[in-house]
């Protein structure tokens, strides 16, 4: 199972949606690879072309161009092996809602031709580990959101894939959700040694648990490394300034620009950034510039760098600000 | 391969137990024909005295009309089940999987053959005990259901294919109660086509509907002609495979 090139590894995938008149390029070159057993994160705005990379690794959508391995199995040339090797969490939920619990997870062992009685105890094993027992003989519509998130996973690990792909997994849970989800997710991989590829549009989430993180924007990977890695890279602190009305900010950024110290601005509502070589030395310049332009300031922090602002040095753009132009 | 034929069989029982989970479906899709019978029976009765027709009792003439009409209408909604898979996730969970797409298809299909067959069965029950006569006998009672069988699957598989081609509810629901009553009306499901405008016996003569209700009620009949039976099951078993080729075809063409 000792894979050199990795459990997953894509190999500048392309791939064009639409019609010559509407083409939407959702990947455009895109390359990673993730090491065997561990968690790997898939950082990116909606839009950026996570959903259409997990797709083809998955064998649900074909690149228009480039290569891809799972568990060192070629996606294009050999889909029924990877399928065997992989189990999948999408967006959407997938659970069958007229079907219980423990009736979703012996189909999909089913599927995979497990035996009954192995099956048997792998749904309870299962159902226990995902704190599901007590619901398992209730239909699935019955659920709430977090439990049916659970059930996905679960679902998707009946066979023991080599490679769980969870595309967008805590989209729709609230925060204890989301960090239950997630514990499991690490778990997982220190546990049973399965690689775990996850696409998230959620920074905090990428940094605290993926070990290598990728961002996506538009198409291609613009960073790669560990979250820690990836800061450092951008040597330099984030100023902070609060200002006191969404209108000001344009403004504001105006004026940073003037700052000799600022390197990049970014703004998000009421909330500007400004990256400086060393925050607490350019504070006052910043702060003189501001008061130059007549910008109220209400609150100003300076921070060491986070993965929003390794966004914004890849991709020119704030991640939310990505987000709101995103086309779907 | 065995793991083919084991995933349609165990994606068939998955549509059973869905429907098996809601009665009010049951319910209703039973008590569709009753109406259909008791309304038309009573609305139409004397069509059977109007010289040409043929005489005899009306309620004989219409059960296998309402039996195939029955069978045209469940199976039009098939789709719907792909729809909904594909809103719910289901479907990629599915394609995720090693099952072979013959087997999404083959499963649709299976479950569309049993629900038919226990549908028909029924109708022809009712049908009995409101008076109809079947002078064809065991024999021609299975012929009919095995057309009911035949004009359902090929229903459902361009259902499937629409479905697959334009996965919208509001698309499919337009589809299906565009074509299912036209063809249902241009056939002689309800009357004889000796006693319809030319025009309409003209169509009729094209149309699978009429095939599967002349087929059935030639084979529920007194001596039954199993030449012309033969060859209408045969005309239904050639739309059924273009049909079942269509949506194969939509289901490669959805997957990009």
């Amino acid at each position: 199972m000792n894979e050199p090139a990795g459990a997953v590894q894509a190999c500048e995938l392309r791939k064009t949606y639409g019609s010559k008149a509407g083409e939407v390029r959702a990947l455009d070159g895109l390359s990673f690879s993730v090491a065997t057993g561990s968690v790997f994160a898939l950082l990116g705005p909606n839009g950026a072309g996570k959903t259409t990379t997990v797709r083809i690794l998955t064998t649900l959508s074909r690149p228009d161009g480039g290569r891809a391995t799972v568990a060192g199995i070629d996606v294009l040339k050999r889909p029924g092996r990877v399928r065997s090797a992989i189990g999948v969490v999408s967006q959407h939920s997938g659970a069958v809602g007229l079907l219980t619990g423990y009736e979703n997870l012996t189909l999909q062992g089913r599927m995979y031709g497990m035996p009954r009685r192995e099956l048997r105890s792998r749904a309870a094993e299962l159902l226990d580990q995902f704190g599901l027992a007590d619901a398992a003989g209730r239909q699935a519509r019955t659920y709430s959101g977090g439990m049916r998130r659970r059930l996905d996973v679960a679902t998707a690990l009946v066979h023991r894939p080599a490679v769980l792909f969870l595309d967008e997994p805590t989209t729709g849970l609230d925060p204890e959700g989301r960090a239950e989800l997630w514990e499991m997710l690490t778990g997982l991989s220190s546990g049973a040694g399965t690689t775990i590829l996850v696409t998230t549009h959620y920074l905090d989430e990428a940094d605290k648990f993926a070990a290598r993180v990728a961002i996506v924007d538009r198409g291609r990977i613009v960073a790669e490394g560990t979250s820690d890695e990836l800061k450092a890279q951008l040597r330099g602190d984030s100023v902070v300034l609060e200002l006191a009305g969404t209108t000001e900010a344009g403004r504001a950024e105006k004026a940073l620009a003037q700052v000799p110290q600022v390197r990049q601005t970014s703004s998000d509502g009421a909330v500007v950034r400004a990256r400086v070589a060393d925050g607490p030395r350019a504070l006052p310049a910043v702060l003189a510039g501001l008061e130059t332009a007549g910008v109220p300031v209400l609150s100003v922090t300076v921070a060491r760098p986070s993965l929003d602002d390794v966004y914004l040095h890849h991709a020119g753009r704030s991640f939310r600000q990505a987000e709101g132009s995103a086309v779907a | 391969m065995s793991l083919t034929r084991q995933s349609w069989a165990l994606l068939t029982g998955r549509y059973l137990r869905q429907l098996y989970r809601q009665p009010a479906v049951i319910g209703i899709t039973l008590t569709q024909p009753v109406i259909w019978l008791l309304l038309f029976g009573a609305l139409f009765k004397k069509v059977a005295e109007i010289p040409g027709f043929g005489g005899g009792n009306y309620i004989t003439y219409l059960t296998p009309g309402v039996v195939i009409m029955t069978a045209l209408f469940s199976s039009s909604w098939s789709g719907m089940s792909y729809i909904e898979d594909m809103d719910t996730g289901v479907m990629d969970r599915f394609l995720a999987a090693p099952v072979s797409r013959g087997a999404l298809i083959t499963a649709s299909l299976a479950y569309q053959a049993i629900t038919t067959l226990v549908q028909s069965a029924i109708i022809i029950a009712i049908g009995w005990g409101t008076g109809a006569g079947f002078p064809g006998g065991a024999g021609g009672i299975a012929a009919l259901i095995g057309v009911s069988v035949l004009i359902a699957l090929a229903m459902a598989g361009l259902s499937n294919a629409l479905a697959l081609v334009s996965p919208s509810r509001e698309t499919l629901i337009g589809a299906s109660t565009t074509l299912v009553l036209p063809l249902t009306f241009l056939s002689g499901a309800f009357l004889s086509l000796k006693i319809v405008p030319g025009w309409i016996a003209g169509i009729a003569r094209f149309n699978p509907v009429n095939w599967a209700a002349s087929a059935g009620r030639i084979a529920v009949g007194g001596s039954p002609a199993w030449g012309t039976v033969a060859s209408y099951a045969g005309f239904l078993a050639i739309a059924l495979v273009a049909t079942a080729l269509l949506s194969t075809r939509a289901f490669r063409a959805s997957q990009s």
